[in-house]
């Protein structure tokens, strides 16, 4: 009897890859990290594969690298694979060329994704599978999870037979993340499938000096072109072979696939043509339609490359007279998209063969990038256009074109949804444990019941605070509607606070059944609702429910996951199962996922779930509405047009209404939108008592999102404000006697991580648990909070060139140009990024590498990255993962070509401009703050002695004048970019001695992919890809920045010393050549609270563990030291700092033994180092001549 | 001579038995205790809040921030860990009895029916051959009388007893308004030996920091006073095994215990701060002092001077702060 089992397809797929091969090079990216996570962790465990050997995961330095690895894996012989996407892929194409061109058998597995045009996309679609297709690789592609698992299968045999590489994709997050209910394949039938002949064939082709042999020469006009063509055969056979192993996998599995399947009536008319997941889309509706009479019909394209024309004709119904083909990707310039060129081609081909009667009319069309929604309506809308005499060629379907009118219209009331499939929507904060509740409520549903179970899960752009929709389906037949639920027949909503933000009701049906979790007693919740979502549930006479999660969590010793008690509700009163039945279900699986956690866990589940069913109440809804209660706005503030229109819409969710007319052509976006949407997400935010303030600024430097700010202004300016507006006479020397110090936070922008609160060194001394800043409910303070932050940024920003700009305490009087990301609550980067923006923000060109830093500085719908009142700001881009470093010395380049041009117009028009002003302007250092200011009241005098003249020469100086002022150049990223796959570039970049400063944000992980391990990972940490606990030392990239000898190094971390970062910052920016800082940046996937985020700073210094020191080349040539080394000889054991983190202490959970052997490496480690710095140090003293 | 004795019903080579601490947090060093003579040890104690919190913490360190962003579902990867801190004690208490020969008590240590007296049953299990249950509550609660405390004391020990077939001592602090009549109702329960008594965590100020703290001093043998008073009232008075503890640095000291009615000694800061080889010079002090008294053994000695069989029983009553002064006086 098969097993069947409730999985998303990225573990459908890793279940099969890891059982038949031998070798597995991976590298992040998104949505294919699953799968190498989980081949990481079953070889952690010792699974073996059907040859009875354990599999070597090896993790590189990028892609390329990958495949470099996965090419010379193959060459010397073993069975080997790498798992994908995006821009992953891409990076790959050159070793697939010489795959394909060695006729080597190998499967990739591609979780097809977006590729980075005029913005980055996660989501998926086939552009990446599409720019590959001319490698060589067969394209394989499969439509849900089932074929996945089946398909890794069937390609790995197929390859084998054909010796012709396989390239098995599926959609990304539509396929890669959906869980739905698959039969597992046996390792019997897995072994039953391989024919271990090929295995030995494949063997012994290998490179091998007992049989020697060369492989990839250097071929020449004689003999490269018929080289080429020497494969076809090859190519010719494998649609038959990739046939027959279906047929073979078929008769094993009773699951039977064809390289094209046909869908519809046997004399239908009209034809749609298309791969992946729609494909379950498609069938459904025309299943639907086909009830309905019409003739329609689909062709599942499974093999796309090579195209067999023999077994397309085999499908195509004969009374084909139109065919829609769909492509989703988007090829700008060309005919048409891929796999319509190929249809046509095709049928072109058949045609002229005779194979083919007529030729049916074909029209293209594009849909689906991104993860964009294709629905049923929109399938019927195509159909009906197929049915028009003038059918729309090169149409799009799911937006609105209304620049070049290519989008067909749909009629979104169009439902083909089944009336007996379960349909439910949850919404829940992302921390409260909603998705994992509903990825266990499906698998309840799909491995203890006879029902079909489909789990998608929504998450919004925010790194935290954010909002996860839950899409849920069960029922008696097959689901295959792998798009949204349109309409829910339940609607949970986990987090009252979301009726007031988003329009949840509206996708409830009429008479659904809606679950509210809410801290209001049955009696009173209804009158406590907006009044618009009153109305909807009196409307659409709603079966109302509710619950106070929150206090059954707390009541069961569940703090605030309140995951177990809805998951209660929702199986109590969705009847999905008996009650009873239904109870004991979730116990079960309690106690099969916190089994291992110990008795007090499942125990504590256990009292939720009972403690839920008495909590749980029907409300009795009036028949009329009874509160005024208003929908909050999206946006607040001054804002132009274009936040109105789009980025609001986008904050509503209704970005899909976002017309093309619309959109900036070109991906510019503007800056600075994130201080419209207020999200409120923070439970508590501090207050400042400045009675006990001793003015430090340290709270205003840590925090991430720049809600915490403090200024200095003259007392008259403040006398007229209201009595709460709470200010204190301005301490220290810089400051005059009239001058008072005010500090506030933006109540709705603050998280409520509580950094502010621990980095406070001030105690009340009355009161010692109180700081000079201590947390508080936000929501009594949310409005006048909010009143009162509007008031403090009216206040005029300090004169900049007056503060220290190497005095941390002055720096945060400094307006900061980058606020109110959507990193997480806590993140230890944007410190960094924040002070830069503070120091050097209005001359700042940033280039970013992807990654966190890309993702909450560039993610929409808001950015955070803004300008000041005289309009000057940070300009931002993010080109690649890869290239950033080269990407930034690009735009030194370009900077520096036009200073210089600058410089030799201006020199050119001395005469008319005046000599003083030449002089001075072609001489300005401009070292510091004030003689910036200078230079650019000279290019102002400059540009208005320009506006009255004429020529060539004064118009190119009038547009490049403001290159005269000193533009500073910063590329950022993390240290997966910087240590792994940027490196390469850094480097080159490091070495080429232009003014460039580099901000490395080590995390010591890839962050912002899930925490995979990367050359920053410190030794003895658990991090993906390094399951068991990392063996090797961190990789010491400022040491290798360090031997170049004119590259600026520093190495810092603000919790251990802000002082020394605020000098590093200067310095760095000051050095006339390259500069890099590598910044300590707490972090998440470190495992512990980040409210201790700048403690555990400190102790990773004061073990050792992160050297800090500042390596000076300018120093050097004023006869000075240029090393040195900031910290102190380590004075605590690592393993005071290492155990305070889950990354470091579950190691010691998983093997005793290693846990202990990284301790003494990381100790060894942290001595050795302080040595060699010390050492280094020493031996840079400049000596004194005798 | 004859040092041995009988401790809640387990044989003891002699009456030193290593009580919890780093001491004994390893198979390593509890071997070297034996080593040098030690007659039994207490594992270090595990803590009802560790047992908890650990479980806690990691459950919910593993899956914070996770499924928030659909680029980083999680942080951590799918590993399933075993060791946790209160398993890894067990394995290691099962490799312990294979090591040594001595016998083993664990220590646990908390204050209520929760979770954690199930784990008692897994020490039972897991081989060792008593429990030392140290129940340290402190009362802050204004409202909570202390006949309310007491109930709490006698309902945890109730669990545990029931839970277990082992032999049960409680390590007691004399804080109790009656501690004597405190220790018998423990006995009238079932429990078989009353450690007296828990040294108590020294709370302090850092007015550094402005913030309060605690410390654990080394004991001194200034510290066995209460010891020999309480050994000396409760001897021959209870149904169970009495251990003094807190204060007994050196062969005086165990005399002085076993005198005052005690069947054994718990032995900590010596050892700490001379290491190993403390026992067994102790031993030998404490030989030669009995051959020298031409005392046969340790049973001899035991609860000599105990209040029942002392020639001034004023010295451990009221009266004796008048002895004191009358003695100055002379």
């Amino acid at each position: 009897m098969c097993t069947k089992i409730t999985i998303d397809a990225n573990e459908a797929v890793a279940r099969v890859a890891h059982k038949i091969n031998e070798v597995i090079a991976i590298y992040p990216i998104t949505p294919s990290s699953p799968m190498a996570e989980l081949s990481d962790v079953y070889s952690m465990k010792g699974e073996r594969n059907i040859f009875g050997s354990l599999p070597e995961i090896m993790e590189m330095q990028s892609e390329g690298g990958a495949s470099g690895a996965v090419h010379g894996s193959l060459q010397t012989g073993a069975l080997t694979t790498t798992f994908t996407a995006s821009q992953g892929l891409l990076l790959m194409i050159p070793n697939m060329y010489k795959i394909a061109g060695e006729l080597t058998p190998t499967v990739f597995h591609v979780a097809s994704r977006s590729i980075a045009a005029q913005a980055l996309s996660i989501f998926g679609d086939h552009s990446d599978v599409m720019g590959v297709r001319q490698t060589g690789f067969a394209l394989f592609s499969s439509v849900n999870a089932q074929e996945a698992h089946d398909f890794a299968l069937i390609s790995q045999d197929a390859t084998l037979q054909s010796r012709i590489p396989f390239l098995h994709f599926f959609d990304g997050f539509r396929t890669s993340h959906e869980v739905s209910k698959i039969e597992l394949i046996d390792k019997k039938i897995m072994k039953q499938m391989i024919d271990e002949k090929l295995v030995h064939a494949h063997r012994k082709r290998a490179l091998s000096p007992d049989n020697p042999f060369i492989r990839g020469t250097s071929q020449n006009p004689d003999v490269y072109f018929q080289g080429r063509e020497s494969v076809n055969s090859y190519y010719d056979k494998l649609p038959d072979i990739l046939q027959n192993s279906m047929d073979k996998f078929a008769s094993l599995t009773n699951r039977s696939y064809k390289l094209f399947d046909y869908i519809g009536v046997k004399d239908a008319t009209k034809i749609i043509i298309l791969m992946g997941s729609s494909c379950d889309t498609v069938e459904e509706t025309v299943n639907y339609l086909k009830e309905k009479n019409e003739k329609v019909g689909l062709i599942k394209v499974r093999l796309y490359k090579p195209f067999s024309l023999k077994h397309f004709i085999e499908v195509l119904p004969t009374t084909t007279l139109s065919i829609a083909v769909l492509d989703r990707t988007k090829e700008s310039g060309s005919l048409g998209e891929p796999l319509y060129l190929d249809v046509v081609g095709a049928l072109t081909e058949l045609k002229e063969e005779e194979k083919l009667e007529f030729m049916p009319r074909v029209i293209g069309g594009r849909y689906g990038l991104s993860s964009k929604e294709f629905t049923p309506p929109m399938v019927k809308a195509i159909f009906d256009e197929l049915e028009k005499d003038k059918p729309k060629n090169h149409f799009t379907i799911g937006i609105n074109d209304d620049v070049t009118h290519t989008s067909l219209d749909f009629d979104d009331s169009f439902s083909v949804a089944d009336k007996e499939t379960f349909r439910g929507m949850f919404f829940g904060l992302g921390s409260d444990g909603t998705v994992g509740a509903n990825k266990n409520s499906i698998k309840i549903i799909g491995e203890e019941t006879s029902n079909y179970a489909q789990g998608y899960f929504v998450y919004d752009s925010n790194k935290s605070g954010s909002m996860t929709t839950s899409h849920l389906r069960f029922g008696k037949k097959p689901i295959r509607s792998s798009y949204l639920i349109q309409k829910a027949n339940f609607v949970a909503c986990h987090q009252s606070v979301f009726l007031e933000k988003f329009d949840i009701l509206k996708h409830a049906q009429e008479g659904a059944t809606f679950l509210l979790n809410s801290p209001f007693a049955k009696d009173i919740v209804f009158a406590k609702l907006p009044q618009v979502v009153q109305e909807l549930i009196i409307k659409k006479e709603l079966q109302f429910y509710v619950i106070d999660a929150a206090k059954v969590a707390k009541q069961s010793g569940m703090g605030r996951k309140i995951n177990t008690v809805m998951q209660t509700c929702f199986f109590a009163i969705s009847n999905i199962l008996p009650k009873d039945e239904a109870i004991n279900k979730i116990k079960k699986s309690i106690e099969k996922t916190y089994g291992k956690k110990g008795k007090q866990i499942v125990s504590m589940n256990f009292l939720a779930v009972d403690n839920t069913l008495a909590n749980l109440h029907k409300v009795i809804v009036p028949k009329t509405t009874q509160s005024k209660i208003k929908m909050r706005p999206f946006v607040k503030g001054d804002f132009n047009d274009f936040v109105e229109e789009v980025t609001a819409k986008l904050i509503a969710g209704e970005g899909d209404s976002v017309p093309v007319s619309a959109m900036p052509s070109d991906g510019t976006w503007q800056s600075g939108t994130t201080q419209y949407q207020k999200r409120s997400t923070a439970l508590e935010v501090p207050v400042w008592d400045p009675n006990v303030c001793i003015q430090c600024n340290k709270c205003v430097l840590v925090c991430p999102h720049a809600a915490i700010r403090s200024k200095v202004v003259e007392e008259s300016l403040l006398s007229e404000l209201p009595e709460d507006f709470l200010y204190t006479k301005a301490k220290g020397k810089t400051f005059e006697e009239s001058e008072m110090f005010t500090l506030h936070v933006a109540v709705e922008d603050c998280t409520g991580c509580t950094l502010c609160v621990e980095v406070c060194p001030a105690k009340n001394k009355s009161q010692t648990n109180l700081k000079a800043i201590n947390m508080n409910p936000q929501e009594p303070l949310r409005q006048r909070g909010s009143e009162l932050w509007d008031t403090f940024t009216k206040l005029p920003a300090y004169d900049r060139s007056k503060l220290d700009h190497e005095k941390a305490k002055e720096t945060q009087f400094l307006e900061p140009l980058f606020e109110f990301s959507g990193a997480c609550p806590g993140c230890g980067e944007t410190p960094y990024i924040k002070l830069a923006s503070q120091l050097f923000g209005d001359r700042m060109v940033v280039a970013n590498a992807t990654g966190c830093s890309s993702i909450y500085g560039g993610n929409l719908p808001t950015t955070p990255w803004r300008k000041n009142s005289e309009g000057r700001g940070p300009a931002w881009s993010n080109s690649l993962f890869e290239d950033n470093a080269e990407f930034g010395l690009g735009f030194r380049l370009a900077i520096d070509k036009h200073t210089h041009n600058a410089r030799e117009s201006l020199l050119s028009l001395k005469d008319e401009i005046g000599e003083e002003l030449t002089n001075s302007l072609l001489d300005s250092k401009q070292k510091d703050e004030s003689e910036i200011f200078a230079q650019r009241l000279r290019v102002k005098e400059l540009q208005e002695k320009l506006s009255l003249m004429q020529g060539d020469s004064a118009s190119r100086l009038k547009e490049l004048a403001d290159y005269l002022v000193k533009k500073s150049v910063w590329m950022i990223g993390g240290d997966g970019w910087a240590y792994d796959i940027g490196y390469g570039g850094l480097d080159h970049v490091l070495a080429s001695g232009k003014n460039v400063n580099v901000l490395v944000l080590d995390t010591q992980v890839y962050s912002n992919t899930g925490g995979q391990q990367s050359k920053a990972t410190f030794t003895g940490a658990v991090a993906k890809f390094a399951a068991g606990g990392k063996a090797q030392i961190p990789k010491d990239l400022a040491m290798m920045a360090i031997a170049y000898g004119d590259v600026y190094v520093a190495r810092v971390a603000m919790g251990a010393s802000d002082a020394q970062t605020v000098k590093a910052f200067v310095e760095a920016e000051a050095y006339d050549g390259p500069s890099i800082i590598i910044a300590y940046s707490h972090c998440v996937a470190h495992g512990y609270d980040l409210r201790y985020g700048m403690q555990h700073q400190k102790l990773a210094v004061e073990s050792g563990l992160w050297a800090t020191f500042r390596y000076n080349p300018a120093l050097r040539d004023e006869g000075k030291n240029p090393m040195i080394v900031d910290y102190k000889e380590p004075k605590i054991d690592v393993k005071n700092f290492m155990y305070q983190e889950t990354r470091f202490k579950m190691v010691e959970k998983l093997d005793a033994n290693n846990a202990k052997a990284y301790l003494q490496t990381a100790r060894d480690h942290a001595k050795e180092n302080y040595k060699r710095y010390k050492n280094l140090e020493r031996s840079m003293q400049p000596q004194e001549e005798n | 001579m004859d040092l041995t004795t009988t401790y809640m019903g387990l044989k003891l080579k002699n009456p030193i038995i290593v009580g919890a601490s780093p001491l004994t947090a390893t198979v390593e060093s509890i071997q070297e205790l034996e080593k040098n003579g030690a007659a039994a040890v207490v594992l270090h104690s595990i803590f009802e809040e560790q047992i908890n919190h650990e479980m806690h913490e990691m459950d919910h360190f593993l899956f914070h921030g996770s499924e928030d962003y659909a680029e980083a579902l999680g942080y951590f990867p799918e590993v399933t860990l075993s060791n946790l801190e209160s398993e890894h004690y067990l394995d290691e208490i099962k490799k312990l009895k294979e090591c040594v020969e001595i016998p083993i008590i664990a220590s646990l240590n908390g204050v209520s029916k929760g979770g954690w007296i199930e784990y008692a049953t897994k020490l039972e299990a897991a081989g060792v051959d008593a429990l030392e249950l140290n129940i340290t509550y402190i009362p802050t609660d204004i409202q909570l009388s202390s006949n309310e405390v007491e109930a709490l004391y006698i309902e945890t020990i109730k669990a545990v007893l029931e839970s277990v077939n082992i032999p049960v001592s409680i390590k007691m602090n004399a804080v109790f308004s009656a501690p004597a009549n405190m220790a018998k109702q423990f006995c009238d329960l079932g429990v078989k030996g009353l450690v007296l008594f828990d040294k108590p965590v020294h709370v302090d100020i850092d007015l550094e920091l402005l913030s309060s703290l605690q410390n654990i001093h080394y004991s001194s043998s200034k510290d066995l006073s209460e010891t020999l008073r309480w050994s000396a009232i409760l001897y021959k008075r209870i149904d169970a095994s009495i251990c003094a503890s807190t204060g007994v640095k050196n062969y005086e000291d165990i005399l002085k215990s076993m005198m005052s009615g005690a069947d054994a000694v718990e032995m900590v800061s010596a050892i700490l701060e001379n290491g190993a080889e403390h026992i067994q010079k102790t031993l030998q002090d404490l030989e030669l002092w009995m051959q020298e008294k031409e005392y046969d053994s340790m049973e001899q000695m035991k609860g000599s001077i105990s209040l029942a069989h002392t020639s001034h029983p004023a010295a451990y009553e009221r009266a004796n702060y008048m002895r004191v002064l009358t003695d100055y006086t002379y």
